[in-house]
């Protein structure tokens, strides 16, 4: 049976679709975007989450520990994220769930399980599933055999992607899926590869190749400032798409800082950057309507 | 970049100045007239006015026959206050007559329980939601009325009679008494009171009296009569009053407003109103004269007001800013009239200003159909100006009612005062349907007071009682003891120590809980009696059906349907501590009953790690996990069980039922109970309604919506579901839609109802702070909304303690 990693599910995800979703949350990404939201999407592996304020002082943790992960200081709890083997022995005897495991394996049936229950209002407003992440095709038979039983079920289902994936692959799946929120950060090559990690080749063929299909496709736009919320950038976005004809609708996603959830995964969180100005926002958003697009707020 | 989750959205909420503000700005009454009726209606203190007790006690002591039966005295008396009441007629109103002598200016209702020099002393004095009253009228009440009806109130009959078992539990908090300051009422006006004058109903009265040769029903039957006509008077006081004040009045404009309310009142309630207008002032009369006879619980109301009104509306000539003037006046009376002060334990049971008038609005009507109309978006436009603490509203959606509706209902949610409520009318039909009603009067039903179903106009559904299920378990796991003082009350169980299963435990704590729902209901009986023989109400019989058709009053069982209410408080923590249990005693064994008990004993001092497992490492209700919310099924429904299964009341043959609603008694109940094995410290506020422990839900409105679907809602009378909502979830169109859909599925479910509060923590901490600042801010608390800063300092903890969801 295939399987694949999960860092969640989440039920009545408003911004991931029409209707209802219920959204999975793939684990692991080939990007390093520097404002990734989930960071605990980005790797494969278990991570351990830590949240400080939870925590009572019991020392659960550092007892049942046998790499010495886990101590007691005059600070509270720390942990040495080089010992840490992720075994969750601690997150499992930690009463205030101060110490968490992220990802968990699990197999199509298990996911169809849980969003079953949720049937009943996808069908009342028009819903279904939308898988994200991380990024959906790097567990490509997860995903595949996913979006194959929506499929035979009659379920709406829509991918959240970066599109960095191998372009044959991303092509077979094309015809399956009824709506991309398809990610778009750079045009420019190099200011791709600086802050995501990786070039855009494959981003860019391959939406070419989608928006020579008839699929709906929500273009999405995180807005970094300075970053990608640039003149430059949104004009190149702006020309890169005056290409096509199928896309309409635009989400932009305004920045927010989330360094809180860093400091939990024990990672660093290097980017400096003020939130989003309302006046900046409306000024892009104001761009993409002068086009023709619909443009969204949020998701 | 990804989808974002819960985590994220720190940092991106309006801030509290911005939503403060956004709330004031809301409020838009529809012209300069109404602006200032409203201003003049908020601001003003509420006060006692004392001038019905020193009617009422002039008349028992100088006017009253001692022969008469109780329904002629009653009705003699109502006369009596009929006649003599001041006529207070408020500036540049456009629909007459009040309970009391103005505007908030309060009656008290001795006969049934009489406030002392000491009750008055604190009420004056008390810093949140005070009645005031001056020096000198505390005396002379002291002394005038107090002293009449020491000893003669229906409250110390009440506590005279009961059995002194219904007492222990009483004192020990395992339930409240409804009727021992207020009379039977939860009553709502059906279409009766539209189309009907009192001079109809006056003539079939005679008719009746000409059939019927039981004196008992001659009686009543000669009452009501003398009500009716007492009713007509009144009017008539009125309309000779308009005239005079139109003949002094120099504005040409009032001028003319005035002689057409002096005609109006010269035709309503005497006869069926023909125009819109008189229709409002018709259902007023009617409105004055059953809140003044008595002070039946949860007011009075007019059910089902824009299917009454439609017609009017249609027929009329009256343009849409007329209709919408006129309704907004309306909406000025209800929040002029307070509710009477109360005494003693039940100030902290329901300690509000609210009288609970409910306007319902939407839903189907008689025939089945969509009953939503352009009344029903007028009513919606006039809540949405008006956010005044009374009239509260319920809007009725039906899978027929149009998605229009729906999501313009939930747009006058979103400035966040709490209104309107969403109830599932096809889930009351089944309700009603179940009970034995009609299928006709269970469309015409709807919901009073919180969240209680009703046939309206047709039946006397009496609540009686908060019953407290914790407290119930607590004297479970102490073998029927009341840990508190050591007292036993309960019946012989095993100890805790002692359950090897948790069947034990289960079984247990059955026993105890139908032990003590009998003894109240027992009780409940007592209380019955006393109303039937002392307390008739022929006013209010007037407009219930079928009293005058049977020649029998409505507090003797002369309604069509008759049901007795007992309302369930605390099935969220029962829930929790049963799963808590079952999970960490019998299945994971990480520590034994006697342990839990210790633990429980000493308010988990030197176990912080225990609660915190029952907290966090515990299955508990909310979550869509059929491990708890199995349980929580389980204890409802053998409430259900137990409360049904027992015989229809001996004088009104009313049925048994159950209610899932708590008003703000899970604060009090809180306070009379230890710890408990879902981690809350002693004291602390139970869950309220069905709602899930404050918290304790965790996986987003959607798991709550699931968990709470699985009980059998349709078995009850009626469930109450919170759900406080981050500000920005409802700003935009596209998600308030999705979240009426989710409501739909929801109400697919056959759940009962749901209200949202949409308000963020950091407002509501920043208003504890200057309460002085914030005196406007209102809040939804259980079945209705009041200002944040008056409510209690516990109760205002528990609100902000309620999970926020910021994302479905």
């Amino acid at each position: 049976m295939v399987k694949g990693k999960i860092f969640d599910m989440k039920d009545f995800a408003v911004h991931d679709g029409p209707g209802i979703r219920t959204t999975v949350f793939f684990k692991g990404c080939p990007f390093r975007c520097w404002w990734c939201h989930n960071p605990e999407g980005i790797e494969k592996k278990d991570e351990l989450f830590f949240y400080r304020a939870r925590c009572i002082d019991c020392g659960r943790c550092s007892e049942v520990c046998s790499k010495d992960a886990v101590s007691e200081s005059e600070e509270g709890v720390q942990i040495d994220r080089k010992r840490c083997e992720v075994c969750g022995r601690c997150a499992e005897v930690c009463p205030s769930e101060a110490l968490k495991i992220t990802g968990r394996e699990v197999s199509v049936e298990d996911i169809f399980k849980e969003i079953d229950r949720s049937t009943l209002f996808h069908d009342t407003s028009g819903g279904g599933i939308t898988l994200s992440g991380g990024e959906p095709f790097f567990q490509y038979d997860l995903m595949e055999g996913l979006v194959e039983r929506c499929d035979a079920e009659g379920i709406h289902v829509a991918v959240d992607t970066s599109g960095h994936v191998d372009p044959e692959k991303f092509e077979s799946m094309i015809d399956k899926i009824d709506l991309f929120l398809y990610d778009l950060k750079f045009i420019d090559e190099e200011l791709h590869e600086k802050y995501t990690g990786l070039t855009n080749k494959n981003v860019l063929k391959n939406l070419q190749t989608l928006l020579d299909h008839d699929n709906e496709v929500w273009i999405r736009i995180p807005l970094i400032p300075e970053i990608t919320a640039t003149d430059e950038n949104i004009g190149s976005i702006i020309e890169f798409l005056s290409q096509f004809k199928g896309v309409k609708e635009i989400h932009l996603l305004p920045y927010h800082g989330v360094k809180e959830k860093y400091n939990r995964l024990g990672k660093e969180y290097k980017l400096e950057v003020k939130n989003i100005s309302r006046q900046r926002f409306e000024s892009v958003r104001k761009r993409f309507e002068d086009e023709g697009y619909d443009v969204k707020e949020g998701g | 970049m990804m989808s974002k989750k819960v985590d994220d959205l720190e940092g991106e909420r309006l801030d509290i100045k911005e939503e403060m503000e956004e709330r004031r700005s809301s409020i838009a009454p529809i012209n300069d007239r109404i602006k200032r009726l409203r201003d003049e209606s908020v601001e003003r203190e509420v006060e006692i006015s004392t001038e019905r007790a020193e009617l009422i006690t002039e008349f028992y002591r100088e006017v009253l026959s001692e022969e008469d039966p109780a329904p002629i005295q009653r009705a003699l008396a109502f006369k009596y206050m009929m006649d003599n009441v001041s006529l207070p007629v408020e500036k540049g109103q456009l629909i007459v007559g009040i309970r009391g002598t103005g505007p908030k200016e309060v009656p008290t209702y001795p006969e049934v329980c009489c406030h002392d020099k000491e009750d008055l002393d604190i009420l004056d004095s008390r810093e949140k939601n005070p009645y005031r009253i001056d020096e000198e009228e505390k005396k002379e009440y002291q002394e005038e009325i107090h002293s009449y009806w020491k000893e003669k109130t229906i409250r110390e009959k009440i506590f005279d009679s009961v059995s002194e078992e219904w007492k222990k539990a009483y004192e020990a908090g395992v339930f409240t008494e409804f009727m021992e300051q207020r009379a039977p009422g939860h009553t709502a006006g059906g279409s009766m009171i539209f189309d009907k004058g009192l001079k109809d109903i006056v003539s079939k009265i005679e008719e009746k009296m000409e059939e019927v040769e039981d004196r008992k029903k001659l009686n009543e039957l000669e009452g009501m009569k003398i009500a009716a006509d007492a009713m007509i008077a009144y009017a008539e006081r009125y309309s000779e009053k308009l005239k005079r004040m139109a003949e002094d009045e120099e504005d040409e404009e009032r001028k003319a407003e005035l002689e057409k309310m002096a005609s109006i009142c010269s035709k309503v309630p005497a006869e069926a109103p023909s125009t819109f207008w008189e229709a409002l002032q018709h259902y007023w009369f009617v409105h004055v004269g059953i809140t003044t006879e008595s002070n039946p619980w949860d007011s009075f109301n007019p059910g089902r007001l824009d299917q009454h009104l439609h017609p009017f509306y249609e027929e009329g000539d009256l343009s849409r800013e007329e209709a919408k003037e006129l309704l907004e006046a309306f909406w000025l009376k209800f929040n002029n009239q307070p509710a009477p002060p109360k005494v003693g334990v039940t100030a902290q049971e329901s300690n509000t200003y609210n009288d609970f008038t409910k306007i319902n609005i939407g839903g189907v009507w008689k025939d089945g159909r969509s009953g939503v109309n352009e009344v029903s978006y007028l009513l919606l436009e006039t809540l949405d100006d008006m956010r005044t603490l009374q009239p509260n509203t319920a809007v009725l959606i039906s899978k027929k009612v149009p998605d229009r509706f729906l999501y313009d209902a939930l747009e006058v949610v979103e400035p966040g005062f709490g209104e309107p409520p969403f109830f599932n009318q096809d889930e009351m039909i089944k309700i009603l349907l179940r009970q034995g009603k009609s299928i006709e009067d269970a469309r015409c039903g709807g919901v009073s007071g919180c969240v209680e179903t009703g046939a309206f106009g047709k039946e006397c559904y009496i609540l009686t009682g908060y019953f407290n299920l914790a407290k119930v378990f607590e004297i479970t796991l102490n073998g029927g003891v009341d840990p508190s003082n050591g007292e036993k009350i309960g019946p012989e169980t095993s100890a805790s120590g002692d359950f090897e299963t948790f069947d034990e435990l289960w079984k247990a704590f059955e026993k105890q809980l139908k032990y003590f729902i009998r003894i109240k209901q027992e009780g409940n009986d007592i209380v019955e009696k006393i109303y039937d023989d002392e307390l008739p109400v022929p006013f209010l019989s007037l407009w219930i059906e079928d009293c005058v058709e049977d020649g029998i009053d409505y507090n003797s069982g002369g309604a069509r349907y008759n049901t007795q209410y007992l309302q369930v408080v605390g099935l969220g923590t029962i829930t929790d501590s049963l799963s808590s249990i079952k999970h960490n005693v019998f299945e994971e064994e990480r520590f034994d009953m006697k342990e839990i008990l210790e633990g429980l004993g000493n308010d988990f001092q030197d176990r912080e790690e225990m609660r915190q497992i029952f907290l966090n490492k515990t299955p508990r209700y909310g979550n869509d996990c059929d491990f708890a919310d199995d349980i929580a099924k389980r204890v409802l429904e053998r409430c259900i069980d137990i409360v049904e299964d027992y015989d229809k009341t001996p004088v009104r043959k009313a049925s048994r039922r159950v209610y899932g609603l708590p008003t703000t008694v899970h604060v009090y109940f809180g306070s009379v109970c230890g710890a408990t094995p879902d981690g809350r410290k002693a004291g602390k506020p139970l869950s309220e309604g069905i709602s899930p422990v404050q918290g304790a839900d965790r996986k987003g409105i959607g798991a709550v919506f699931r968990s709470v679907g699985k009980l059998d809602h349709v078995i009850s009378g009626g469930t109450l579901l919170n759900q406080k909502l981050s500000p920005d979830l409802v700003q935009d169109i596209a998600t308030r839609e999705k979240l009426g859909q989710l409501m739909r599925g929801y109400f697919k479910m056959d759940a009962h109802h749901v209200q949202y509060n949409v308000v963020s923590a950091d407002l509501l901490r920043e208003a504890q702070g200057k309460p002085e600042d914030f005196r406007d801010l209102m809040v939804r608390v259980a079945g209705y909304s009041d200002y944040f800063v008056n409510l209690p300092e516990g109760l205002q903890e528990e609100i902000i303690e309620r999970t926020e969801q910021d994302e479905f």
